[in-house]
């Protein structure tokens, strides 16, 4: 069967592939387009390594299917970044040692800056729920939800 | 010392930056031009023979380049080598990554295929026609030491019992430790407390899957990426295994998405290099989670028996165990392990522990931070806890009493140096969470744990940039902020800013041999190897300084990131710092740089206590952790926030053990739940947070004190759990996980589950 053609814009800029149907949209950013920031743990979208928002909404890119993205807006871990400037998010990951292997982090951050846009000012059971799609596995999610519940602080006072 | 400046701080560890935009390259994220797509056909059945393997409808599919069988594998010797903390024996390793005679377990590869698209290769393995004559199976430890039980191997004779037995069974070995005359110890007791208990093999739960991307040229040049927690030994296996020369493999550690023991073994690694020898084409192999489950190893469901006693005031006297863990498929559990740590908390005169290595048609267990350790300390630490009941004792306290400390000798073999239990008993005692009330249906529990942790080669290096700049290479993979610790160290050794520190892990052709990331050895070893390293360089500059000021040996020294003049000559010479040296390396003998090459002895023991609270539905059984907190002895914290994370980590890993994870088996001998969903590990809304409390009682035999932390927090969970469930409900539950079908079941039979 012939390849969909697609065109999507991915972290701003247009995109264009050509995928088969069964391709995930996480295979298409990995293989085709070679967004490798967004991790594959499972394929059935039990750990949310490869969390990405789709026009604004959260989803696990693995449960997407690229022919699916037509003419929607993608933001990965890769477009999270402004210039030099790491998004609140990424600092606070960083100054708090939120991060041991580093594999669930894209999928962590992804999600959390999904939760902040929402959720301004979230309480610690909020984001512990909001982020029950994520797993990881090294660091017990103490200092992930500090480093949350600092960069939310962070971004309130502007 | 060097002054601490950075050792003891908070800093951003070097490769964050990385890992918070997405551009760190983990196993999967490698690909070269050209690659071809591996995939593997596995066993559908726990148990067959291979009567015959046809590829030819595979091998004449456009697109398929190379596949691989059992032929394509020389067999073994039988030779016991150590892996991580285990051992393994390379005759059944090659059985493992590719069945020979027998599939042992439901998902052991049996082929594999390298094809031009992934469709290609999936369809491949369709053609490949595999005749089996299904052989009845086991699964259950108790069951597999039947003598009537299926055997898994006829060569099978039970190692460590006298006479040597005559027929072959599924008991690999036994393995005792003694100390005293546990009889005696048994009349002295007033109390006695002898439990059975029950623990569920459990996955190691990394989130990324194992990867390997090979490439093999025409002259036998081997180039390998794949994610691993020791790629010297990863090397060493797959020479072994295929026939090659190590010196003509080269392979490169990815960054590591979490390994906890199960990537110290060969899987994909040798089957993607004997694909790509073949195809003459990179081949990249990528397992899925599925297969990680089915065919990766997990740790061991065990069963054991403890029998303990104790005079009226609160003595141990008699510690004895019996331990049976599976092996799966293959002899090697961590039975060895389990049964040293099981009473080595504790200062008793009289100990026995006997244990049962066992195989059975499961996946090859792995080893599983502090292998063998959390199932033999669990049950230990439940009965101690039924002591300190029966005899009115406060369950601190009577840990206290008999607390292994400096000058015990422990049933294992070695007499303790300084070590800090005690230290993380009292810390436990004085904080708020000890002192705070529960209401009904909750509990509070308390156990503590141990783990020997060990050294090992390493090696490591330093060099001098032309601005004053270090590069560090270090040769075990950085599995959660050993780049931040190592870099701490040679910029205090140096005296040097720390983020003129450049850290990078070496490939197998840039260093020299390391053992791999295992045994909460890296951070202690590292350290002291870099220490080394940067001995190697202040002796080079101070040598340097004596030519350059025509001075004698003794008159110079390296102090406080300075070469100085000593004595009268300091009011003439400016000192130099590494950066001045830098600058006029080649007038004064060349480039500048150190080597740590050591076998790293002296890793001082980890001991630790948790403490948790927990409330149990009596509708549901459902078990939520209310409150935790952990106190371990770091010998010295490095970075005390990845130390931190080490005990909460584990200390998370610990309650999935403890309440909810388990491999499921079928009747039928497959495993029922090979995904994330059905496993069911602990994620963000099931824990609080949890408070680490860092004990230093410094380890002499390091230079900084340091103590491997790693693997320690993981096995006080699993008794503390208990003992809280038992204070929580009366029940004391002798069967983990403590699942809300088994806690509702339990409170059912004592009419307990109404509200």
């Amino acid at each position: 069967m012939a390849k969909h053609h697609v065109e999507a814009t991915v972290n701003g800029d247009a995109v264009e592939f050509l995928c088969e149907t069964e391709e995930t949209l996480l295979d298409v950013l990995r293989d085709t387009l070679q967004l490798t920031g967004s991790k594959e743990g499972c394929g059935s979208g039990d750990c949310g390594a490869c969390s990405v928002t789709l026009d604004g909404r959260l989803v696990c890119s693995c449960l997407v299917l690229g022919c699916e993205v037509g003419g929607q807006r993608i933001e990965t871990i890769e477009g999270m970044a402004k210039g030099e400037a790491l998004h609140p998010l990424q600092q606070r990951f960083l100054e708090h040692a939120a991060l041991q292997c580093g594999i669930c982090t894209p999928g962590f951050l992804v999600a959390s800056k999904a939760l902040l846009e929402k959720t301004p000012n979230p309480t610690e059971t909020e984001i512990r729920y909001w982020l029950a799609g994520n797993l990881c596995r090294c660091t017990g999610y103490d200092k992930i939800v500090s480093a949350v519940q600092d960069a939310a602080a962070a971004m309130r006072k502007g | 010392m060097a002054t601490q400046t950075y050792v003891g701080t908070r800093t951003i560890r070097p490769d964050g930056l990385d890992k918070v935009t997405g551009r760190a390259r983990f196993g999967a994220d490698f690909n070269l031009p050209g690659q071809l797509i591996g995939r593997v056909l596995r066993s559908p059945h726990p148990h067959a023979r291979i009567v015959s393997i046809d590829t030819s409808r595979a091998e004449a599919l456009p697109g398929v380049k190379a596949l691989i069988t059992r032929d394509d594998f020389a067999d073994q010797s039988s030779e016991f080598i150590p892996a991580g903390e285990m051992m393994m024996n390379y005759k059944d390793v090659v059985r493992n990554v590719m069945a020979r005679e027998k599939v042992l377990y439901e998902g052991h590869a049996v082929a594999a295929v390298a094809a031009t698209s992934v469709a290609i290769a999936r369809r491949a393995l369709k053609l490949i026609d595999v005749t089996y004559e299904v052989l009845p199976h086991v699964i259950d430890v108790v069951e597999a030491m039947r003598p009537d039980a299926p055997l898994l191997h006829d060569d099978l004779f039970t190692v460590g019992v006298e006479p040597k037995p005559d027929k072959p069974s599924n008991v690999a070995k036994r393995f005792e430790i003694a100390l005293g005359d546990i009889g005696a110890g048994f009349k002295k007791a007033d109390v006695i407390v002898e439990r059975d208990f029950k623990t569920a093999p459990v996955h190691q739960g990394y989130i990324e899957p194992h990867a390997a991307l090979a490439s093999v040229s025409e002259d036998g040049s081997t180039e390998l990426w794949c994610t691993t927690q020791g790629h010297y030994i990863v090397r060493a296996h797959c020479a072994r295994l295929l026939g090659l020369d190590i010196g003509r493999i080269r392979v490169t550690a990815t960054e590591i998405g979490g390994g906890f023991g199960g990537k110290t073994v060969v899987y994909l690694e040798p089957l993607a290099i004997a694909l790509s020898r073949k195809a003459k084409r990179p081949v990249k192999m990528v397992m899925s989670r599925e297969e990680v489950f089915k065919a990766s190893g997990p740790t061991s469901g065990a069963t054991v028996h403890v029998k303990m006693g104790a005079t009226k005031d609160g003595k141990f006297v008699a510690g004895y165990a019996e331990l049976k863990y599976q092996a799966g498929a293959f002899q090697g559990s961590p039975m060895q392990p389990g049964v040293m740590c099981a009473y080595a908390p504790y200062d008793i005169e009289n100990v026995k522990v006997i244990g049962y290595d066992v195989v059975s048609n499961r996946p090859k267990v792995a080893a599983y931070r502090a292998p063998g350790a959390p199932i033999s300390e669990y049950a230990v630490e439940s009965v101690v806890d039924e002591i300190a009941k029966k005899l009115g004792i406060d369950p601190i306290d009577i840990r206290m009493q008999n607390a292994a400390h400096e000058g015990t000798k422990a049933a294992y073999g070695p007499t303790f140096g300084p070590i800090g239990l005690e230290d993380t008993l009292n810390a436990v005692k004085k904080t708020e969470h000890w002192n705070t009330p529960l209401r009904k249906w909750q509990g509070r529990g308390v156990a503590s744990g141990f783990w020997f942790n060990i050294g090992g080669e390493t090696s490591a290096s330093l060099t001098v940039n032309e601005d004053g700049s270090v590069s560090l290479m270090a040769g075990t993979p950085d599995i959660g902020g050993l780049r931040a610790s190592l870099a701490m160290v040679a910029a205090d050794e140096l005296g040097i800013p720390y983020d003129k520190v450049l850290p990078i892990i070496g490939d197998t052709g840039s260093l020299g041999f390391n053992f791999l990331t295992g045994g909460s050895r890296s951070a202690f070893s590292g350290s002291m190897a870099i220490v080394e390293a940067a001995k190697e360089i202040k002796a080079d500059v101070c040598a340097r300084a004596r030519k350059l000021w025509e001075l004698e040996p003794g008159q110079v020294e390296f102090s406080g990131g300075h070469v100085r003049a000593l004595g009268a000559a300091a009011d003439t010479h400016t000192p130099m710092s590494i950066a001045d040296f830098a600058k006029i390396a080649g007038k004064t003998g060349g480039p500048i740089g150190g080597y740590g090459r050591i076998n790293a002895q002296g890793a001082g023991p980890s001991f630790g206590t948790h403490l948790v609270d927990l409330e149990v539905d009596p509708e549901t059984g459902r078990v939520t952790i209310l409150r935790y907190t952990v106190a371990q002895d770091a010998g010295k914290a490095l970075h005390p926030a990845y130390v931190e994370g080490q005990f909460q980590g584990g200390a998370v890993q610990g309650i999935g053990w403890a309440l909810n994870e388990e491999y499921i088996y079928g009747d039928d001998g497959k495993l029922q739940n090979p995904g994330f969903l059905d496993y069911r590990m602990p994620v963000a809304s099931d824990v609080p947070k949890i408070d680490a409390i860092v004990v230093e009682v410094p380890n002499p035999k390091h230079p900084y004190g340091v103590r491997g932390v790693g693997e320690t927090p993981i096995i006080p969970p699993l008794g503390a759990i208990a003992n809280a469930m038992e204070n929580a409900t009366g029940i004391r539950f002798t069967e983990l996980p403590m699942s809300p079908p088994k806690v509702l079941k339990a409170l059912k039979e004592r009419g307990l589950n109404k509200v």
